[in-house]
């Protein structure tokens, strides 16, 4: 790591989030990266773990799928690539591999955001291990199926920290499934995920991320996107599965021309869960847009604030923010906060944020189908939640209704 | 012919929010009959759909409804459609993110996983309804005419044994009154003979238009909340085809 950088980390040690509940990083153990056997391929992991993958996109026989990445804990502990248009491998191969990718390091989300990427940074320094994935594919490729990529915790009170990497070279498109999730045996955990992502020239990335994690684990996701002109960057994000706490704003940065940025998100807060998600888009260059879209549904005490910023800082830029939720429970809370900042003139921008109830009307409607009152409820917090997600080969389309679908029925 | 009853209201008063707005009610509609419900804006009619139906809005505060027989009166919405009580609606609500493709499974019976069965796949089609078509959200955008088809579609997956069907021809062109009317008939057992029709229908309609396509056997004329007249469906159009619902004002002072 460059010296500045890990002086600027060392300082910001202590620097609490400006979201989100302040973590004791102490209370956790932070594991070697040598822990976990090496595995040649995902579906050599145990059974127990193959089904909880299984739930959130991973699919431990690799079919259909380009390439396959899995942390356990802290270790890298399976990386397979059947595609010659993408590579896929751990960050301490890649950083071995490739002398230049010291330079996509902390780039795209600054190394002392906060006491999370500080201790990321930190660790990378003192263990001389990069955790995480490197995604790169190559100039003017196009890789229909999708690299998985899995981050599981295995074991109890662990803090689990990863760097990702992830670069489209010019006119290239890639897509990735990502799946998080913990193991039976597995309470309470923290999970700190970096991830940089820079889209090159009229590159195309499609990035879906299903999380699904034991009751007593703290989530703190740190991800920043730079994009190039004329590239697009997609981000599907799923939770519907109680949680301790989450608190993510990725950040998208805009430069480029005519870039596109469309995040969605689908959230379903269940018993104590507090999730804090948002995003952030800043259109610098001409002729981008962006559309970002939640919908959240609260139940029993959970806490959800769906953030939002929406920065136009030049012309002809434009961009819409959404954010719809239902409230189902008096214990529990909605909190949406949608941002626009406009600073140039000839731009468009507009949000809209709805919280509601289930209209009786609906319900009425279903139950005169002859669905119970509890089966028509079902049905319609299931349609509000389930978005169409749109921008996909059709095969990742289909597998990502499916993921969609799966994640909505414990709801 | 003794005809067997199968839906039987008696001396019945509904209040909505408080207010009496459906009395002395008593209507008699038979196995295989098919019956009009005609009345000025504002008389009941709708309401008193929603009263046979259950809503919970509706509250009844005088009498009966009997179903096959069984006092279905302090019945909940699903337990009465589930012994066989369908509607069509008038104005039915959009439910974002639920497909049509998804409820006509649910109501033909069928697994949500699976594909549509492909007798309903050719009851779409007859409805002018393609695939691209059930996979939109429930009545959200649809035109007039494609609420009314969905909702015919949708009481052909479910095959109840008593429809009542709120103005299916208000706001629908000739040619799809025609395609609608054939539907009813279907649902209603009209290509059977009279006797041995078993699915009764009770039609709400404005213009009285849909009666050139579909026989009713009676006319019940509903004024303020109260049924007026019973009779033929062609001398009680006929009388307020001249002269509206005057002449049924004059009648129930007579009454």
């Amino acid at each position: 790591m460059l010296q500045g950088a890990l002086e600027k980390a060392k300082k910001a040690r202590e620097k609490k989030a400006l979201y989100g509940e302040d973590i004791d990083l102490e209370k956790f153990i932070k594991e070697e990266a040598g822990e976990h056997e090496r595995l040649n391929k995902a579906s050599e992991v145990p059974k127990k773990v193959q089904e909880s993958l299984l739930k959130v996109g991973v699919d431990p026989e690799e079919k259909e799928r380009a390439g396959t990445f899995i942390q356990v804990d802290q270790s890298g502990v399976c990386s397979t690539c059947g595609s010659e248009s993408v590579e896929i491998m751990g960050m301490n191969v890649a950083t071995e591999k490739y002398s230049w990718l010291k330079d996509y390091m902390w780039k795209a989300v600054a190394v002392d955001a906060d006491k999370y990427t500080a201790q990321t940074a930190l660790r990378e320094a003192e263990t001389g291990e990069t955790s995480g994935y490197f995604i790169h594919s190559l100039p003017g490729s196009k890789e229909v199926f999708p690299l998985q990529a899995c981050m599981f915790i295995g074991d109890e009170k662990v803090m689990q920290t990863s760097h990702n990497v992830i670069i489209a070279e010019e006119n290239s498109e890639l897509h990735i499934i990502t799946g998080c999730t913990t193991g039976e045996d597995v309470s309470s955990a923290l999970h700190v995920g970096v991830s940089e992502f820079y889209l090159k020239k009229g590159a195309k990335i499609t990035f879906t991320m299903v999380h699904n994690w034991a009751e007593q684990v703290d989530v703190r996701p740190r991800t920043g996107i730079m994009v190039g002109d004329d590239a697009t960057y997609m981000s599907n994000y799923i939770l519907t599965s109680p949680v301790r706490s989450i608190q993510t704003y990725p950040t998208a940065y805009c430069p480029g021309k005519n870039s596109r940025i469309v995040f969605q998100s689908i959230l379903g807060g269940q018993k104590d869960s507090v999730l804090d998600t948002g995003s952030r888009v800043l259109l610098e260059g001409e002729g981008s847009s962006a559309e970002m879209i939640s919908r959240a549904v609260s139940k029993d005490q959970s806490q959800l604030y769906a953030r939002g910023h929406l920065a136009g800082r030049t012309q002809n830029v434009k961009g819409h923010l959404e954010c719809h939720g239902l409230v189902l429970s008096d214990d529990s809370m909605i909190y949406a906060v949608p941002e626009l900042e406009g600073s140039s003139t000839e731009l468009e921008m507009s949000h809209e944020a709805a919280i509601g109830k289930i209209a009786e009307e609906e319900v009425q409607y279903l139950t005169s189908r002859g669905l119970s009152e509890e089966e028509a409820a079902s049905m319609i917090v299931r349609g509000f939640l389930s978005m169409d997600i749109t921008g996909l080969p059709p095969e990742l389309a289909l597998e990502t209704k499916k993921m969609i679908d799966m994640s909505l029925k414990g709801m | 012919m003794v005809v067997k009853l199968l839906l039987e209201i008696n001396d019945l008063a509904v209040e909505v929010n408080g207010k009496q707005v459906l009395e002395d009610i008593e209507l008699r509609i038979g196995e295989g009959e098919t019956h009009v419900l005609l009345g000025p804006n504002g008389s009941g009619k709708s309401t008193l759909f929603m009263s046979i139906l259950g809503f919970p809005k509706y509250k009844v505060t005088n009498g009966e409804i009997i179903f096959k027989g069984e006092d279905i009166t302090n019945l909940n919405t699903t337990e009465r459609v589930k012994k066989g009580i369908g509607v069509s609606f008038q104005n039915p609500p959009a439910i974002r993110g639920v497909k049509l493709m998804d409820l006509l499974k649910v109501e033909s019976g069928q697994p949500i996983e699976d594909e549509l069965s492909p007798e309903m796949m050719e009851l779409s089609y007859k409805m002018k309804l393609d695939e691209r078509f059930l996979e939109r959200d429930v009545n959200l955008g649809f035109s007039g005419g494609e609420v009314k088809r969905s909702e015919i579609l949708q009481l052909l997956a479910q095959k109840p044994d008593f429809i009542m069907f709120d103005e299916p021809d208000s706001g629908v062109d000739i040619e799809n009154v025609v395609l609608l009317a054939e539907q009813i008939n279907i649902l209603l057992d009209k290509h059977k003979k009279t006797g041995l029709r078993q699915k009764s229908g009770l039609l709400i309609t404005h213009l009285g238009y849909i009666l050139n396509f579909v026989n009713a056997d009676t006319a019940n004329v509903l004024m303020d909340g109260r049924i007026a007249c019973s009779g033929s469906p062609a001398e009680i159009m006929e009388d307020i085809r001249k002269e509206g619902f005057k002449g049924c004002v004059e009648c129930c002072k007579v009454h």
